[in-house]
């Protein structure tokens, strides 16, 4: 542990002028972080209404099917764009502007300018949405938005490099905490490959199959290069937060950011194995994914270090609940992800459900459920409010925790089931289809337990919004003050209420 | 690490070589791909692969694209020895690059809950068949899974309705109607046939190192 530069890292200080300064910083961005915050939440259920009705219509086609607009091959690619662009992308941004503003440690700037963004970006993504409901959608996977959305959407973000770069340049704190690489990255990354994309699906510049690795490496890197960043960033930054003492080292966060930034970007053509490419281009993608191996252990083992002896606050903490959640998602589904990535595991797993559940291990377990823990820790602090209901939280947990877990196994173990009986020509392929139906009924129910999650969710944030929580004194925990005093937690931070 | 030129420039310069690497140098192979004439068994020749007509085959993919059948049907035949799409009938070969030089998108697809349609034209021959299939897929593939796209059709109970110039009236099998019933396909219904049976991957290519 290198104390002398970890030091600077998000970690308490007890400082009293520290704390002013930090119910200042908190206040600059109370409108703007809560107003993106809302309107992810709003996606959100928008979000898992179409993802139920997708999830039923494929075991039982004859739901709602005398609508066209809510046939599957819609709303299916609906759901996949409201949660990425609404919900993940939404959410993500509220925490970045946060934690780019408390380890910057000024005011958050242009405060009108990004409520307007948020406007802005709420309209596109409805516009969108509806355009891939009435029949619009191009049918280029994570890339459904017409150009002329996608085009405008992704340069919102020419606002937001400028914003980061002149918080970076103004900062008061010297030193850069790994949290503001990731987050600064994320800023170029995005845009650069959803224009980059969109430009090379729609115009002549790239011809035939080229149009297919360019989605590829659009569509793998909006995880890689969009959400895992802040997703990572949140994680890197709450995670000694909320233990009070410093991420165990420096030096493995400078190596996990670099080799993520170097071979993240490489590994978007393991989805077109077995795929019309010349070859080279395909081992390039599993080379890629294996490399990923390095940034994922890095990550994993400067997390686990910063987290072993205190693995009893997950009782406590609702943050730190949903945030390790994720962090642990992270490391599995990379490792899953890297696997896939290898020819004889690809053969079996590739167009099956197996891959729509690694989808989801890596959008939801890692990056949702670490929204969920970042919001539970920003929002009372901006708001001043807590939240109404620790049982409310709790059900929110283990529906998401349970629902995702169960998600995840169904799908995975059907759809290399799955993959094997398609690797068998024995086996018609109607019967493999009557075979998967149990596996896609436990997905709905999976995906019923995950939506209650959302509503429990949703109805705290509403509370929270409409200031009905008590006033903020200490936060709300999952135990009571005396059983979190026992787990020797009294002295963290993250119970010691608002301006800490 | 606190030069932020430093961090900008290393995270532009890692996506950059990636848009290289992945797409841009690939597609300079892809663009010398013209297609080819094929000499046949009796002596004529014809180009591979060709263009989809602009009376039905484009509309018709534009059809596919709205209603999004990419997300359960793949158009791409894995290799010999890799999977079974061979052995499952789903093509004579694999698929290569040149077959996808004239798609503006290629849509290739990453699921299977259907089967691959990168030969359906080939496999499925019939108008009548891929309209009742799609009317309601019950009729043709008991047990599917897929969605029914009635609202691509008039349907009449009763007399044999009078349909526009050129669209096939078909009454639906008395085993899945219990009153006779007609269906006349739209015009997005026959565009999407056209399309479909325009997709075969024919004749042997060379691949692609």
């Amino acid at each position: 542990m290198n104390n002398e530069v970890s030091a600077t890292g998000p970690q308490h200080s007890f400082d009293a002028m520290d704390v002013g300064i930090r119910g200042i910083i908190d206040r600059s961005c109370r409108e703007v972080v809560l107003f993106w915050y809302a309107s992810s939440v709003v996606w959100l259920m928008f979000g898992s209404a179409l993802a139920l009705i997708a999830s039923v219509k494929m075991h039982t086609p004859g739901f709602l099917a005398d609508s066209e607009w809510l046939t599957f091959g819609r709303v299916r690619p609906a759901h996949l764009n409201t949660m990425i662009y609404g919900w993940a992308s939404m959410s993500g941004m509220g925490t970045l502007l946060w934690l780019m503003a408390r380890l910057c440690k000024i005011r958050l700037p242009w405060r009108e300018g990004l409520i307007l963004a948020a406007f802005y970006w709420n309209a596109m993504v409805a516009i969108g949405t509806w355009q891939i409901l009435s029949g619009k959608g191009t049918s280029i996977e994570w890339i459904e938005f017409p150009w002329w959305i996608s085009i405008p959407l992704g340069a919102t973000f020419a606002v937001l490099i400028a914003l980061t770069i002149k918080m970076l340049r103004e900062r008061r704190e010297k030193h850069l905490y790994v949290s503001q690489w990731y987050l600064f990255g994320s800023t170029i990354w995005f845009p650069f490959l959803y224009i980059g994309a969109t430009v090379l699906i729609h115009s002549p510049v790239a011809i035939g199959v080229a149009k297919g690795t360019a989605n590829w490496w659009f569509a793998h890197n909006v995880l890689g290069l969009w959400l895992t960043p802040i997703g990572l960033a949140s994680a890197y930054y709450f995670i000694p937060k909320v233990l009070g003492r410093p991420i165990h080292s420096y030096y493995l966060s400078i190596i996990g950011f670099w080799t993520l930034a170097l071979f993240y970007n490489w590994a978007g053509t393991h989805h077109l194995i077995g795929g019309p490419l010349p070859a080279w281009l395909v081992t390039v993608g599993t080379v890629g994914s294996m490399m990923m191996f390095v940034p994922v252990i890095t990550v994993a083992v400067n997390h686990h270090l910063t987290m072993v002896g205190h693995f009893s606050k997950l009782r406590v903490s609702p943050t730190l609940r949903f945030i390790v959640f994720g962090a642990m998602s992270y490391t599995v589904v990379s490792v899953q992800g890297s696997l896939q990535a290898l020819r004889t595991i690809n053969e079996t797993s590739h167009f099956t459900h197996y891959t729509i559940a690694h989808a989801h291990l890596g959008v939801y377990s890692f990056f949702t459920m670490i929204s969920f823990g970042s919001m539970y820790y920003i929002m009372p602090r901006l708001v001043k409010r807590e939240w109404i209901s620790s049982r409310l939280i709790k059900v929110h947990f283990w529906c998401c925790s349970i629902g995702i877990l169960m998600y995840w196994v169904g799908l995975t173990v059907g759809g290399w089931l799955q993959g094997m009986w398609m690797n068998n020509p024995d086996i018609p392929f109607m019967e493999i289809v009557g075979r998967m139906l149990p596996y896609l009924w436990s997905r709905s129910v999976a995906g019923t337990l995950m939506t209650i999650g959302h509503v429990s969710f949703g109805i705290l944030v509403w509370k929270m919004l409409r200031r009905e929580g008590e006033w903020l004194v200490e936060p709300t925990l999952f135990v009571s003050r005396k059983e979190a005093a026992e787990a020797s937690f009294a002295q963290s931070p993250a119970l010691a209420g608002a301006n800490e | 690490m606190n030069r932020i030129p430093l961090i900008m420039g290393g995270v532009l310069a890692t996506v950059i070589a990636s848009l290289f690497g992945l797409v841009l140098i690939p597609n300079m192979q892809f663009k010398e791909m013209q297609p080819k004439e094929i000499v046949q068994a009796d002596g004529s020749t014809v180009m591979y692969p060709v263009e989809l007509d602009d009376f039905r085959e484009a509309p018709g993919k534009e059809v596919y694209r709205a209603m999004g059948c990419v997300y359960c049907h793949s158009q791409q035949v894995r290799p010999e020895g890799f999977g079974a799409d061979i052995d499952r009938g789903w093509g004579q070969r694999r698929s290569v690059p040149r077959d996808y030089v004239l798609q503006d998108p290629p849509l290739l697809g990453t699921m299977r809950t259907g089967p691959d349609l990168a030969n359906i034209g080939v496999r499925q021959p019939s108008d009548e068949w891929h309209l009742l299939h799609l009317y309601d897929p019950q009729i043709t593939s008991p047990g599917s899974v897929m969605p029914p796209f009635t609202f691509l059709f008039e349907t009449t109970v009763g007399d044999r309705p009078q349909p526009p110039l050129g669209s096939p009236v078909i009454e639906l099998p008395t085993t899945y109607a219990s009153e006779t019933t007609w269906i006349v396909p739209d015009q997005r219904a026959l565009s999407l046939v056209a399309y479909l049976k325009s997709l075969a991957q024919s004749f042997e290519m060379e691949e692609v190192q």
